[in-house]
C-alpha cells in the first residue's frame, strides 16, 4: 500500500485521559483562533482552498524517495504548508489531514487526536513558521533564504514536534523521559532531514515556475501571535527536553507535587482503594468470570447474527 | 489505476451499517474513553471490553479477521512503550544481559506493558469498525452533530472530495518517475544519483502537487462562485435520531458506564 502512516501519530491507549483532554482544550483553542484569523485573511475562498491543499498535503505524503536499504525519506507537509499559506491556514489544513488520518485511517487515535493536532498542527506550524519568518529576515529576502529557511523550518518543526510527542508520552506514564527523549528526538532528527530535502525541492520547482505564489504566501502573513508562539514552544521543548531526558525522575517529582501524575495514571484510582466486589473475593475469580461471561456473549451475538443472516433472503 | 482503495468503506447489509452514524460516532468516541479510563491490570474489565468489541465486529459482518488483520498495524509504536517494562519498580520477573547493562523485567512492568498494549489494540478496532460500516458524508454528519465548527466540518468534507483525485495525481507523478528511471537490480539496490538528487526529484513532484492543488483549488472557487456560494457554508437540517438509535446511543453508554465502574471494584 502507497499510504505509509508517519510514527509521529500517537494511537489510542497511549495517553493518559488527563494528557489526551489537556491536548484537546488547546488544540480547540488554537484551531478557533486559526479559524476566525484565516476567515479575515482568505474570506470566501477559504473552504475550497484550505479542502483541495488538505487532500494535497495527504496525497503529498505518498510521495517518497528510497534513502538506503529498505528505508525512505518522505514528506509530512507541515513546513510546506507554512510557507505557502501562512501559518493560520496552515493549522487548518494540518489539523484537517491529522484528523481525516485519525478518524479514516485509524492513523493516530481518536482520543489522543488532540495531542496529534497539538504536535504536528499546532506545533509543527508555529515552530516553522518563527523559523522560515526568522530566516527571511536575516537574509533580507535572497533567494537563498527561502531554501535555507525552509530546510530549517521543516527539519525544527518534525524535530520539535517529536520532543512534544515524547514528553506527551511521558507524562502519561508510558514511557520515561530519559528513554523516549532521546529515541523519538533521535529518529526524528533523521526523518526530518529528508522532509527538509523535499521541502526544498518543492520551493525550488515552486521558484522557478510560479514565484508569485512564494509571494502571495508572504503577503497573507500577518501571524505576530504564530511567530511568537513557536519561538516559545521551540525555546521551551528544546529546553525541558534535555532536562527531563537528564532528570527523568525531575519530570516526575514536579508531576508528583502536583499530583498530577496520579491524576493522569486512574482518576477514579484513589477514590475506589483497594474495594473489591463482595462476594468475590480475587481478581483470578473475576477474571475467569469474565471470561465466561465474555465467551457467552460473543457466542449468543454469533448465533442471533447467523440466525438473522439466514432469515434475511439473499442479499446482492 | 485509481486509489479509491483508500477508502475504508465497505458496505454490508448489517445492524452496525445500518445504526444512525451519530450514535456510532459517540458510542465510538465513548467505548475509547472507556477504555483509556480503565486503570492498569484491570484484566476482567479488558476481557470484557474485549467480548464487546467482538460482538460488534460480528454483527457488522465485516469480517472478524479483516478488522483484526487491520488492528495489527496499530502495533508498531508498541515500541514505544516498551521501556516501562523494565523501569517501573516491582518483583523482578526476568533479567536481560545487554552489554555492561541488566535490565530487570517486573511484574508491574509487565502489567503496564501489556495494559497499554491492550487498551490501544480495543480502541483502533472500534475506530476501524467506525470507519468501515459508516461512509464518509455520515461521518460528516456526525461531526456536525457533535458541534464540531462548520467550517471545519467544510473543509474536511471538500477535502474529502478532492482526496482522491489528488491521491491519483500522486499516483501518476510515481507512475511518471518510476516510468523514466531504471528499475534497480536486485530490487532495493542502491540506484541513480546522490540521495540529494532523489531528494530533489521528489521535491519537485511535491512542488507540481501544489501547483496543481493551488489551480485546481481556483477552478473549484470559480466553479462554487458561479453557482452562488458566498462563504457561507449551508447545510440541511439533521435529521432527528430515531428512538432505536435512542436506545442504542443509551444502552451502549450504560453498558460502558458499568464496565469502568466494575474494572475498578474488580481490579
Amino acid at each position: 500500500m502507497l499510504y505509509k502512516p508517519a510514527p509521529m501519530h500517537i494511537p489510542d491507549g497511549f495517553l493518559s485521559v488527563t494528557v489526551s483532554i489537556i491536548m484537546w482544550a488547546i488544540s480547540l483553542a488554537v484551531v478557533g483562533y486559526a479559524l476566525k484569523r484565516a476567515n479575515r485573511d482568505l474570506g470566501e475562498r477559504q473552504a475550497p482552498l484550505m479542502g483541495v491543499l488538505a487532500a494535497c498535503i495527504f496525497a503529498g505524503q505518498m510521495l517518497n524517495f528510497s534513502v538506503t536499504g529498505g528505508t525512505s525519506g518522505h514528506l509530512v507537509g507541515a513546513a510546506i504548508a507554512t510557507i505557502l499559506l501562512g501559518p493560520w491556514a496552515a493549522i487548518l489544513v494540518m489539523t484537517s489531514v491529522v484528523g481525516v488520518q485519525a478518524l479514516v485511517f485509524q492513523d493516530g487515535g481518536l482520543l489522543a487526536l488532540g495531542a496529534n493536532i497539538f504536535n504536528m498542527g499546532v506545533i509543527g506550524v508555529t515552530v516553522a513558521y518563527f523559523t522560515y519568518q526568522t530566516i527571511q529576515k536575516l537574509t533580507r529576502g535572497r533567494r537563498w533564504g527561502v531554501f535555507a529557511g525552509g530546510f530549517a523550518a521543516a527539519w525544527l518543526s518534525i524535530f520539535i514536534a517529536s520532543l512534544a510527542c515524547a514528553l506527551q508520552l511521558a507524562l502519561s506514564g508510558t514511557s520515561p523521559a530519559n528513554v523516549a527523549v532521546p529515541a523519538m528526538g533521535g529518529i526524528h532528527a533523521l526523518i526530518g532531514i529528508g522532509e527538509g530535502l523535499i521541502t526544498v525541492g518543492a520551493l525550488a520547482f515552486l521558484s522557478a515556475t510560479r514565484r508569485d505564489l512564494l509571494q502571495t504566501g508572504a503577503a497573507q502573513r500577518t501571524g505576530g501571535p504564530a511567530w511568537a508562539a513557536g519561538l516559545v514552544i521551540a525555546l521551551a521543548l528544546a529546553a525541558i527536553s534535555p532536562l527531563a531526558s537528564a532528570h527523568p525522575d525531575g519530570l516526575e517529582w514536579v508531576a508528583e507535587q502536583k499530583g498530577f501524575l496520579d491524576i493522569a495514571r486512574g482518576p477514579l484510582y484513589q477514590i475506589i482503594p483497594d474495594y473489591a466486589l463482595p462476594g468475590i473475593s480475587s481478581q483470578a475469580l473475576a477474571t475467569i468470570l469474565a471470561g465466561i461471561l465474555g465467551a457467552l456473549l460473543v457466542f449468543g451475538v454469533a448465533l442471533g447474527a447467523a440466525y438473522a443472516r439466514r432469515k434475511r433472503p439473499a442479499s446482492p | 489505476m485509481h486509489v479509491h482503495f483508500l477508502d475504508p468503506y465497505r458496505p454490508r447489509p448489517s445492524l452496525i451499517h445500518g445504526l444512525d452514524p451519530r450514535v456510532k460516532f459517540v458510542l465510538t468516541l465513548a467505548f475509547i474513553l472507556a477504555a483509556a479510563l480503565l486503570p492498569p491490570a484491570a484484566w476482567p474489565a479488558y476481557i470484557l471490553l474485549f467480548a464487546l468489541a467482538f460482538s460488534v465486529e460480528i454483527l457488522s459482518e465485516l469480517g472478524v479477521g479483516y478488522v483484526l488483520k487491520r488492528a495489527a498495524l496499530a502495533v508498531p509504536f508498541v515500541l514505544a512503550a516498551l521501556p516501562v517494562l523494565f523501569t517501573i519498580k516491582g518483583a523482578p520477573l526476568a533479567t536481560l544481559p545487554l552489554g555492561s547493562w541488566r535490565l530487570t523485567m517486573t511484574d508491574a512492568g509487565l502489567a503496564r506493558f501489556v495494559s497499554i498494549a491492550a487498551k490501544s489494540w480495543l480502541s483502533v478496532q472500534m475506530a476501524i469498525v467506525l470507519a468501515a460500516t459508516t461512509p464518509f458524508p455520515e461521518l460528516l454528519l456526525a461531526m456536525r452533530a457533535v458541534k464540531i465548527p462548520r467550517l471545519i466540518v467544510a473543509i474536511v468534507g471538500l477535502m474529502w472530495r478532492y482526496l482522491f483525485v489528488l491521491a491519483d495525481e500522486a499516483v501518476r507523478l510515481i507512475r511518471a518517475r518510476e516510468a523514466r528511471s531504471g528499475h534497480p537490480d536486485p530490487p532495493g539496490a542502491r540506484v541513480g544519483g546522490s540521495v540529494f538528487w532523489r531528494a530533489r526529484v521528489t521535491g519537485g513532484m511535491a512542488g507540481n502537487l501544489f501547483l496543481r492543488s493551488f489551480d485546481r483549488a481556483d477552478r473549484i472557487y470559480a466553479a462554487m462562485a458561479s453557482r452562488g456560494y458566498d462563504g457561507e457554508v449551508r447545510t440541511l437540517p439533521l435529521p432527528p435520531v430515531t428512538p432505536v438509535g435512542w436506545a442504542a446511543l443509551g444502552l451502549g453508554l450504560v453498558t460502558l458506564g458499568v464496565l469502568v465502574v466494575s474494572g475498578y471494584l474488580l481490579g
